[in-house]
């Protein structure tokens, strides 16, 4: 299986590692890594968290901690982080909302989530994204937007108007500010409509670049997914 | 740079420089991540302490796990040891101890090094944890033999798999038998082609063992099965020690453990569909929401 387009060679650190809450790789790291890149997505507190499972999460999250691991990433811990275990309650000591709901996804992975999140001012954001074995992870849908990125790398998601000119536009700012681009896919609803763009970079994408992507004509949001530990 | 792709050659390596295969491991990896190998040390080091720190939490009374599934037996263990009951000696009885612990632990949502995976995480610290103490071995002897058996471990993520659901059980607690053998073995002072022997004959004994976890958790018959991973470890390695040679060699058994996965049917691979989670009992403890 292909786990990511930019597969990383395995290390002596992959093999005995990571270190992470139990019980499981796929249900549990992997699932706090997908609470993460949601709420890495959304950039603010998030107040309110609807959580659908879908397949073998959905059958046995309980017994895996799921729901706590989505829960605990969401809030910004990490895989290893021993609070993980309580974090339904450290979630209703912050005042963050949360549901979760079994769900079917057509075609989905066995370990897919389904992530809405919202902060005070209403603001919103959504992922699909499935735990794909070893921690590992692959985000499949971004605000309804079919991508597909694993995280192990600083990522941009640029949501644009489908003109001509935007992805040389875009890459030009990343050049000049020296960001390596490991790897692009740009996708498209249909001709002429919305597109969105997944960059893959090497180094951290610094704040004003995004800031700078986000002024250009055309582009409807330009957002930085902080690279996984 | 190396591609793990054969024991054999990182064996030919180490006994061509006279080095041990953690060294050669060390240096090799500690250029590629361009960091010092005092660095990369360091980090590995970090891991070792996380494994002791969950021996002691995993063998601590009043354990439970979400489903009830799991949680102190490895205290049950300990305690027979101690009082000096257990029929195999100290040394075998506190290899068992570790790994339940670390394995109970991981059930019980506690902080484990997955090595090479969660379901697998006990079986390396226990045996490696359980030489160093029992026979006096230095502490930086036994942080470099993770280095020999993540080399281990490398060839079988590349060359067939660690994961229950492509490769059976034998992926998982396999590896991680193979890969503890030869940790031990090295900290005992043997040769690398002894250290490729033991991970033969260890990866050779788990060959066709299902992955067949009750209510799809990682506890039902995962947590015994670190037990018997390490029990096996130590086996291999004593054999290997005494110049017992595996007539297999190690590339060709990890090839067998590749083809065995691949034939494996899906419902023995991680699905929870078949073996003893297809059990009268299993079956019970499933739909008494136990997975739910």
């Amino acid at each position: 299986m292909m786990i990511d387009n930019m597969r990383r060679t395995m290390d002596v650190l992959d093999i005995i590692g990571p270190v992470m809450i139990g019980p499981s790789s796929s249900h549990t790291a992997g699932a706090v890594r997908i609470g993460k890149v949601a709420a890495s997505l959304l950039g603010t507190k998030p107040v309110k968290a609807e959580i659908m499972l879908h397949g073998s999460f959905a059958e046995t999250y309980k017994g895996h901690g799921t729901d706590k691991a989505l829960l605990a990433g969401i809030m910004g811990m990490e895989p290893d982080d021993e609070r993980i275990r309580n974090s339904l309650e450290i979630a209703k000591k912050i005042g963050l909302e949360y549901k979760f709901e079994k769900t079917y996804i057509e075609n989905a992975h066995p370990n897919t989530a389904r992530i809405i999140l919202w902060d005070k001012d209403g603001h919103k954001c959504s992922i699909e994204a499935a735990s794909v074995g070893g921690g590992s992870i692959l985000v499949k849908k971004v605000n309804g937007m079919d991508v597909e990125f694993s995280g192990r790398y600083e990522t941009l998601i640029v949501l644009h108007e489908d003109v001509a000119g935007m992805i040389a536009e875009v890459t030009y700012f990343m050049a000049q500010r020296g960001i390596n681009i490991g790897s692009f896919r740009c996708v498209r609803e249909e001709k002429g409509g919305t597109a969105v763009m997944i960059i893959e970079c090497d180094s951290v994408v610094p704040k004003s670049v995004v800031d700078e992507i986000k002024k250009q004509p055309h582009v409807l949001s330009c957002v930085r997914i902080e690279k996984l530990k | 740079m190396y591609h793990y792709d054969s024991i054999d050659f990182l064996v030919n390596e180490a006994e061509k420089n006279n080095k041990k295969l953690s060294e050669l491991i060390l240096k090799e990896q500690a250029e590629r991540m361009e960091i010092t190998q005092d660095d990369l040390y360091n980090k590995m080091e970090k891991r070792f302490e996380v494994m002791e720190e969950a021996v002691e939490k995993g063998s601590m009374p009043g354990l439970r796990s979400a489903s009830g599934l799991s949680g102190g037996n490895a205290y049950k263990m300990k305690r027979q040891v101690s009082e000096g009951k257990n029929l195999c000696g100290p040394l075998f009885g506190h290899a068992m101890t570790k790994a339940l612990a670390v394995s109970e632990l991981n059930s019980c949502m506690g902080r484990i090094v997955a090595a090479p995976t969660a379901g697998s995480c006990g079986i390396i610290p226990a045996a490696v944890l359980t030489i160093m103490e029992d026979k006096n071995i230095d502490r930086k002897v036994a942080v470099m033999s993770l280095f020999t058996a993540s080399g281990i471990g490398m060839v079988v993520a590349n060359k067939a798999s660690i994961s229950g659901a492509e490769g059976g059980c034998q992926a998982e607690c396999g590896t991680a038998s193979a890969m503890a053998a030869a940790a031990i073995t090295e900290m005992a002072g043997g040769t690398p082609s002894m250290v490729s022997s033991a991970a033969a004959i260890a990866l050779k004994n788990i060959l066709g063992l299902v992955c067949d976890p009750v209510a799809g958790l990682v506890e039902v018959p995962c947590v015994k099965r670190n037990a018997m991973g390490t029990a096996n470890a130590l086996a291999a390695a004593e054999l290997a020690l005494a110049g017992i040679e595996s007539r297999i060699p190690v590339d060709e058994v990890i090839e067998a453990m590749k083809k065995i996965g691949d034939m494996m049917p899906a419902c023995l691979k991680e699905t929870a569909q078949g073996g003893l989670a297809d059990t009268k009992t299993g079956r019970l403890y499933k739909k008494a929401g136990l997975g739910l």
